[in-house]
């Protein structure tokens, strides 16, 4: 398909946004890769090669660091940036401060995964890496905070569209739960060891402090910023309401800050603050629903597209896998529930199906809707795009009815009881009941793998097609003259 | 009252409560009225505003 002529990549700073698009699905592909490999490891124990290099524990965090940070951070770089711009009808403020968030953010997960090989960790989860790292974080997200505000304040258009606000949101956020939660004091100037400045429960409430406005600002406002763009524009209609969406950004953003705690229940923290965290995750419930039902019924009228369009499909399966995910998280919330779900693989499933289900499959959306406008061109293969949509749907439908499952099985073997009032199943049971259903999630993952790399190979040749395009347009305008 | 706000075991109550109100008056302000809302429902068209076909109304109904 043949490139024609378009303002759009003129007027505004692409270049970034293509560079960190290009980086979102390297590190889908990586991050991806390594979280089938660590399954299997759990599945085929034998993977870990009696190696320390190999082992779980170090890759874990290569694979959180990779998906989270290298595809969703990647992700949502190029969005902001190209939204931001969209909306305002201005070029990107700063375009020297823009490459550097490109090239600091990459060197950020390159050698947060480096020094989780090597063996250092904070032990923080989400929050690994150790001092260093964090310093070159908080550069490059202040350079990230001038580049945004800057293109917000030069804006064109008077108001500022609301996928903006939530873009906002997470850039703000994000800055002040890095800082606090990372408060360390280094053991040496020429060491990359540190310890907290908190201690105990403290300690552990910063952190799921920190833990879980990563999820609700990094991987649900940032979403839902790039989900109110990117699902009005492809449907060709606006948003449904845009006042739900107002009301849905003040919501999310009182609400989330309280909530942190429920991943704290039955330890030693003051009961009151599990209360109250999971009193406000309940009626967290009631905006998430809100936002969804409002991006659901944006394509009201238009449902036929859901049939004829598989980008659609990806966006609008999103939307109810956020759906889902919101509503399980609050119940997971209550003490009871957590009770038996805390500790228990029902978690990772409930993660998963947040983190494949929505934030992975709006992102997928948007880039395809994305990529062929950032190189004025259409995509490869729509067929292409079908196919990956499949895989990853039965992906991860695999994946979390497995960690359903074996969630819920070995919650309940934990706490079985004989006539005696001695444990019922010693833990090794519980690990060997397991079994199938590791399997079953690392063969849902290769699933969502197979198609993150038909994605990769989608775009790869979207983009060759435009180059070839434009490499041809000179040499048949010198030959028609 | 100025011994009640100088506690620090206080500072929670007043956030929530100062929270809480200033939602209240959001939702109030978004939803008070109709003139209003029109005027904050037209902003949904801002992603079609750079297209070639920005003149085109595409609100639902």
């Amino acid at each position: 398909m043949a490139a024609t002529s378009n303002p759009a990549t003129e007027q505004y700073n692409f270049d970034i946004v293509r560079k960190f698009a290009i980086m979102t699905l390297f590190w889908g592909v990586v991050g991806m890769f390594v979280g089938v490999y660590i399954a299997s490891e759990l599945a085929w124990p034998f993977l870990n090669f009696d190696s320390p290099y190999f082992s779980f524990g170090r890759f874990r965090p290569v694979h959180t660091g990779g998906v989270i940070f290298g595809f969703g951070g990647s992700a949502l770089f190029a969005t902001s940036y190209y939204v931001v711009q969209r909306t305002c009808q201005t070029r990107l403020f700063a375009p020297g401060l823009a490459t550097f968030t490109f090239w600091g953010w990459q060197a950020v997960i390159v050698l947060a995964a480096l020094s989780y090989v090597m063996g250092y960790s904070q032990g923080k989860e989400y929050a690994e890496m150790e001092w260093p790292i964090d310093l070159l974080i908080e550069v490059v997200w202040v350079a990230y905070l001038i580049v945004f505000v800057g293109t917000l304040m030069n804006r064109k258009q008077p108001h500022i569209y609301v996928a903006n606000w939530f873009y906002l949101s997470f850039i703000l956020a994000t800055a002040l739960l890095h800082t606090f939660n990372n408060i360390a004091i280094p053991v040496g100037l020429f060491t990359l060891k540190s310890y907290s400045l908190f201690a105990g429960p403290q300690d552990a409430m910063t952190q799921w402090w920190y833990g879980h406005n990563a999820v609700g600002f990094f991987l649900t406002a940032a979403f839902l910023g790039m989900m109110y763009y990117f699902v009005p524009k492809h449907a060709g209609r606006p948003v449904y309401s845009y006042r739900l969406s107002i009301v849905h950004f003040w919501a999310l953003s009182f609400m989330y800050m309280w909530v942190g705690t429920h991943h704290l229940h039955w330890t030693a923290i003051p009961d009151w603050t599990s209360t109250l965290a999971a009193t406000f995750s309940i009626m967290l419930l009631l905006p998430s629903w809100g936002g969804m039902i409002n991006g659901i019924m944006t394509l009201s009228g238009a449902w036929d597209k859901l049939r004829t369009d598989p980008v659609m499909r990806f966006m609008i399966v999103a939307l109810s896998f956020y759906g889902m995910s919101t509503f399980e998280g609050p119940l997971m919330s209550l003490k009871d529930v957590n009770a038996l779900s805390h500790y228990t693989d029902w978690t990772v499933g409930h993660v998963h199906s947040g983190a494949l289900g929505w934030v992975a499959m709006i992102s997928f959306g948007s880039l395809y809707h994305m990529i062929p406008r950032l190189w004025n061109t259409q995509l490869y293969s729509e067929r292409l795009v079908n196919a990956h949509f499949w895989l990853a749907t039965i992906g991860v439908l695999l994946y979390i009815t497995a960690m359903w499952i074996s969630g819920i099985m070995q919650g309940l073997m934990w706490r079985a009881f004989d006539d005696f009032g001695n444990l019922q199943y010693s833990f090794v049971e519980s690990v060997a009941a397991m079994h199938p259903f590791y399997a079953m999630r690392a063969i849902g993952g290769m699933f969502f793998l197979t198609g993150m790399i038909i994605m990769a190979y989608n775009c790869f040749m979207t983009i060759r097609q435009a180059q070839r395009a434009e490499q041809a347009a000179p040499a048949v305008a010198v030959a028609s003259a | 009252m100025l011994h009640w706000l100088a506690q620090a075991e206080n500072a929670k109550p007043l956030g929530l409560l100062i929270f809480f109100i200033t939602f209240c008056a959001i939702v109030l302000w978004v939803y008070g009225s109709k003139k209003r809302g029109e005027r904050l429902e037209e902003h949904k068209n801002i992603p079609f505003l750079d297209d070639e076909d920005a003149s085109k109304d595409k609100s639902h109904g």
